[in-house]
């Protein structure tokens, strides 16, 4: 009995991480804050459930395998994260417009996408910036 | 109070943040922020797959998940690259 109200109680705090990583998703003012409020969150939230799978089933075998998607989660979610985060620097997102600080301005090559310390000329490094919603019609 | 109830609302829960994920989906407004979407509904599904072979009692199911994650993986890089390619 109390074995099943934990996994139930494991597997409401996993769904609650996920349902605030989908408003983070939703209420976030743009690309760079959305990304952080999800890649986090729903990272937790989706390991919180599997684990409450591994209480609930008590299996070796099915223990391993979710401690396997979580492994696995922890390792590609980040990773996934800053490729998407960097292409869509590239691509000119519009940042915010209460940010403060945008500390690569100026430091990205835009021939080879490389980053380099001190910028030079600052047509080679001028990233475009793009309009809010500018794509499917160009 | 059923514990069911409770593994019930677990996935309504997960199922009303797919709804707001979808809601981003649509609005955009740009591309890179429909990949991040489909990335969260991806990890949305992952735990919906979990919550339902508990209710099910179906440990079958959670292999999906694995295959889900892997092809979530590949498809965002997928998209990173390209986006960052076609400008």
């Amino acid at each position: 009995m109390l074995h099943e109200w934990i996994v139930a109680m494991v597997m409401l705090l996993g769904a609650g991480f996920m349902l605030i990583a989908s408003i983070g998703l939703l209420r976030m003012p743009d690309l760079f804050l959305r990304m952080s409020a999800t890649s986090k969150a729903a990272t937790l939230g989706a390991g919180l459930v599997m684990l409450a799978a591994a209480l609930y089933f008590g299996e070796s075998g099915i223990t391993l395998r979710v401690l396997a998607i979580i492994v696995f989660l922890l390792l590609t979610v980040p990773v996934a994260a800053h490729m998407i985060g960097r292409a869509a620097y590239f691509d000119g997102v519009p940042l915010w417009k209460g940010t403060l600080i945008d500390d690569l301005r100026g430091h990205y090559r835009t021939s080879d996408h490389q980053l380099v310390r001190d910028a030079e000329s600052s047509e080679e490094f001028a990233i475009p910036e793009g309009e809010e919603g500018d794509d499917f019609l160009n | 109070m059923n514990i069911e109830t409770l593994y019930i609302v677990a996935l309504g829960m997960i199922s009303l943040g797919l709804v707001l994920a979808f809601i981003r989906l649509v609005r955009g407004p740009s591309l890179p922020d429909r990949v991040v979407a489909i990335d969260l509904v991806v990890a949305l599904a992952i735990g919906i797959i979990a919550s339902y072979a508990i209710l099910f009692d179906q440990p079958a199911f959670l292999d999906v998940a694995i295959i889900i994650a892997l092809i979530s993986f590949l498809g965002t890089i997928a998209f990173a690259y390209y986006i960052e390619r076609r400008v």
